[in-house]
């Protein structure tokens, strides 16, 4: 059902070639089962799910292999049948090259579901369909990867004016979404109308972009039935498949930064999303696989329905990458991150594997300096000063620069895009972002301060105990009361749960050393796990954006 | 190693200057039809000038000489200065200006970027305060013989007849010094030199720089944003005034089609690295520019008064972006996160 329907302007805005052409020649393709699954545990935002399932155990697909940690979190499953062979750290989709906790599997080719059973979400509270679609492991599958029973939940009032579904898709090369709705149209739909139902929304503006022809008119088709649920035809222009853009331009309303869009009486899903959510509760299947499109310098381009954990080197042997292939970009080529290997895995973030090569993406040229021509601002959607942005952080004013906004920037690249001095303008962003993330974290650190000295104490009398130990191993008399009591310090007794999070905190520890010891903040010895956690994240980050911000940066860098 | 964005719109630095100077042709073509080649030779001594002091300076500061002697900027001073200044002023005045525009305007305040100050116009306001003489003896129409002109450039005969004020020169002398005799139709009227609207040969240079800067709008290397601005505003207030007391002040179309005007609207008002960066931060230095300009012809002492009055304004450039910073995405209705 289409009809006119007033459309909002965004400002700024790109207009790169979009590319999307030679993945959609063909249908979606089945990507096989690999040799081994790589499941890493921590595929959505929010705390990392811990592990149900240990070396040896036998999995089926479906089956949870991770539970979610606390309610901002969300499950993990096994993506086909197979025997788990470790739980260990492995490299994981991020240009860090931070190894994370994994479930490795090795399949046994019988792809053997659990019982599926469908919820019945018309009989149940709304919390337990929350609980029961976290335990599905449902997220934002438009590559934000954010829980998506969180945003089920229509706030304050109860009910919501607007539920937007976004099937803009407007990055380069990147067709997922847009053979997800030629294909499955009907079932989308109908995850659309159970989450226009969890959410009470007067109405559903599907935005797809004008380069879609194909997927506008499945959709129509299938919205023809439902009541005040309209495709919603948007001019194409880089970002307008952006959330905030997209809310912008079938709504007029603008959700500033930091805000809930709920508060405005709108909220965003993906048409990916709304699929999974049809298969979770209509199927009574977990999300353990997802469309990928393989784009790029490869002879065969096309959408793959993936199984997570498949090792992305396995995918793009289907597509044959050409031999100048130098890189993997998990996402489009203006927001993408470059993959530290081709062995690590699809993950539920993983909209896009982009095959790149220094012919299809070349080297910049070399940076100039700013010459203040504003081609910036013209293209910046988040209406912000770009080069205000970018001579606040090379310059490391970081006051400045969040006075300017800095943390509204979206990181869209648009700027960096239009830039005819080739400045690489995200990249000074990110910088400038870690550095006053991490500022943050030691302030906050240094808030703790009294809790690390309990800490410290406790530290203190366990080592007396060690000590004490030591000595009386000493003397033969009391060598195995020695053994014991040294054993009942280094071991103590734990549950399974315990466990889990020790490993976390030896991956947190590892990844922590792993960074350059210069580069540490003081006093991280006796932080929490998740504290020491996301300052190991925090420093990997930093370390990585001094990296990539090296060359740009004064000398004294 | 590069990050996103993986791939750039193919623009450069190189490429809005070298849109900029193809944008200067119309209105120098129309320059050599009314007051002969003689400009086209000052045009090339300050582009000659302009690069071998762009090169030194980057020699000096250790900059890579390829890539930025190519950038384009360096000639766009040049044809600035060359068009601002005289064109039978002779060559060493035009040589003297472009090395100050270069080495001390650009180079001294960090370079390409960096200048405070449009460098054009800092050589401009520093040779009229030096050499007001020389700086203001223009061709006559019709002088326009090639040999003659080259005569007076390299200095080998000095030729007053040919030289003549401009027609804002002549109109500010002649309500200055003649006891409030004169009146702008008097003088406007009597001078030969002086066509309909601008003076003559001046309107149709002007038009020439219009049609340019109208291709720069629509190839988006400048916006509408000041040349509107500049224009509307000298065009009100010079408006105002000659309604008020049109003998006493030249009308608005004389201003805005005479002496550097057009030029300043689309090429001066419009140099990003020294103008303010807002929308309505530009619309407010245009202004600015405009209303200071009128001033500056009216009651000052120098026959054009763009350059002091872009100067002056550049001088308020970050204030002027500071309190003009657009409202951010959710933010436009003064709320804040
Ligand atoms: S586009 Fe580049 S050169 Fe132009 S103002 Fe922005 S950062 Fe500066
Ligand atoms: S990356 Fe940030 S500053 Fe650049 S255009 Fe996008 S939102 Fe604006």
């Amino acid at each position: 059902m289409s009809m006119l329907h007033r459309l909002f302007n965004f400002h700024g805005g790109v207009k790169p070639a979009y590319n999307k052409e030679a993945s959609t020649q063909q249908p979606i393709a089945v990507s096989p089962a690999p040799t081994f699954l790589v499941i890493p545990l921590h595929q959505s935002i929010g705390g990392t799910p811990r592990p149900l399932v240990q070396a040896g155990d036998k999995v089926l697909k479906g089956q949870r292999i991770g539970e979610a940690d606390g309610n901002v979190s969300s499950a993990v499953h096994a993506s086909t049948s197979g025997t788990v062979t470790a739980v260990e750290m492995r490299l994981m989709p991020h240009t860090s090259g931070l190894p994370a906790l994994c479930v490795v599997i090795e399949p046994d080719g019988r792809d053997e579901w659990i019982t599926r059973t469908p919820f019945d979400y018309r009989n149940a509270t709304p919390t337990q369909t929350r609980d029961y679609l976290r335990d599905a492991g449902v997220v934002g599958l438009g590559g934000a990867v954010f829980p998506s029973h969180l945003k089920l939940n229509p706030g304050k009032s109860g009910k919501l004016d607007t539920l937007v579904i976004n099937g803009a898709e407007c990055e380069p090369f990147i067709t997922c979404d847009d053979v997800l709705m030629r294909e499955r149209a009907e079932a989308t739909v109908k995850g659309i109308a159970i989450m226009r139902e969890m959410l009470a929304a007067g109405r559903v503006l599907v935005g797809i972009e004008d380069n879609k022809p194909e997927a506008i008119a499945a959709m129509e088709k299938a919205v023809a039935g439902e009541k005040d649920m309209a495709v919603i035809v948007v001019p194409t222009r880089y970002p307008a498949g952006g959330a905030k853009q997209l809310i912008r331009v079938l709504t007029g309303i603008e959700v500033p930064h930091g805000k809930r869009s709920t508060d405005y009486g709108v909220q965003c899903f993906n048409v990916g999303t709304a699929y999974a959510i049809y298969e979770a509760i209509a199927l009574g299947q977990p999300l353990v696989s997802r469309i990928v499109t393989v784009a790029g310098n490869v002879e065969k381009a096309r959408n793959y329905e993936v199984l997570f954990g498949t090792p992305m080197a396995d995918l793009i042997a289907l597509c044959d990458a050409k031999p100048d292939t130098d890189r993997l970009i998990m996402g489009g080529p203006m927001m993408g991150v470059r993959m530290p290997a081709d062995s690590v895995p699809v993950v539920k973030a993983t909209n896009c594997v982009l095959v790149g090569s220094p012919i299809l993406f070349p080297p910049p040229p070399p940076e100039m300096p700013c010459i203040r021509c504003g081609e910036c601002a013209k293209a910046c959607p988040a209406d912000l000063q770009p080069f205000e942005l970018y001579w606040f952080s090379r310059a490391k004013i970081f006051g400045k620069a969040q006075e300017y906004n800095l943390f509204d920037c979206i990181e869209c690249g648009c700027c960096a895009y239009v830039c005819p001095s080739h400045i690489p303008l995200v990249d000074y962003y990110r910088f400038a972002k870690s550095e006053i993330w991490a500022r943050e974290k030691e302030k906050e650190a240094a808030d703790e301060a009294r809790v690390r000295y309990e800490f410290r104490l406790f530290r203190e009398e366990r080592e007396k105990e060690e000590k004490a130990a030591r000595l009386a191993a000493k003397t033969a008399a009391g060598r195995e009361k020695a053994a014991a009591a040294l054993a009942s310090v280094d071991q103590p007794t734990t549950t399974p749960e315990e466990d889990a999070k020790k490993a976390l905190i030896a991956a947190a520890l590892e990844r922590a050393k792993a960074q350059k010891a210069d580069a540490a903040p003081q006093n991280t010895e006796q932080l929490t796990s998740e504290q020491q956690a996301e300052i190991a994240a925090i420093e990997a980050r930093r370390a990585e954006i001094r990296e990539m911000a090296k060359p740009h940066l004064p000398p004294d860098n | 190693m590069n990050n996103s964005p993986y791939f750039l719109k193919p623009a450069s630095v190189q490429s809005v200057m070298l849109r900029v100077l193809a944008a200067l042709i119309p209105g120098i073509a129309v320059y050599v039809w009314f007051f002969g080649a003689a400009i086209l030779v000052q045009i090339g001594l300050a582009s000659a000038a302009a690069l071998v002091a762009e090169a030194i300076m980057l020699k000096l500061r250790g900059k890579p000489l390829a890539l930025f002697l190519t950038d384009g900027s360096a000639l766009v001073t040049a044809w600035l200065i060359a068009l601002t200044f005289p064109s039978i002023a002779p060559w060493w005045l035009t040589v003297l200006g472009t090395l100050i525009a270069i080495v001390v305007a650009k180079h001294l305040y960090g370079g390409l970027g960096q200048n405070p100050f449009n460098p054009a116009m800092v050589a401009f306001a520093l040779m009229i305060v030096a050499y007001p003489q020389l700086m203001s003896q223009w061709p006559a129409v019709g002088a326009t013989e090639f040999a003659t002109q080259l005569d007076a450039i390299f200095g080998f005969r000095h030729l007053d007849a040919m030289a003549m004020a401009t027609p804002l020169d002549a109109l500010r002398t002649a309500l200055h010094t003649a006891e409030a005799k004169a009146t702008v139709a008097g003088v406007l009227g009597e001078n030969a030199a002086v066509g309909n609207i601008g003076g003559k040969g001046w309107e149709w240079i002007g038009a020439g720089y219009l049609l340019g800067g109208v291709w720069l709008v629509q190839q988006r290397i400048i916006t509408w944003h000041m040349p509107v601005a500049f224009l509307a505003t000298l065009f009100a207030v010079a408006g105002l005034f000659s309604l008020i007391d049109n003998a006493q002040f030249a009308g608005p179309l004389f201003h805005v089609f005479t002496g550097g005007a057009m030029l300043g609207a689309f090429f001066i008002v419009t140099d990003p690295v020294s103008g303010a960066t807002t929308p309505k931060g530009k619309l407010i230095f245009a202004a600015g520019v405009a209303l200071l300009t009128w001033v500056i012809r009216t009651f000052g002492a120098y026959p054009d008064g763009i350059a002091f009055a872009v100067l002056l304004m550049n001088i308020a450039v970050p204030l002027i972006d500071m309190y003009t910073q657009p409202a951010v995405f959710g933010h436009k209705n003064g709320e804040h996160s």
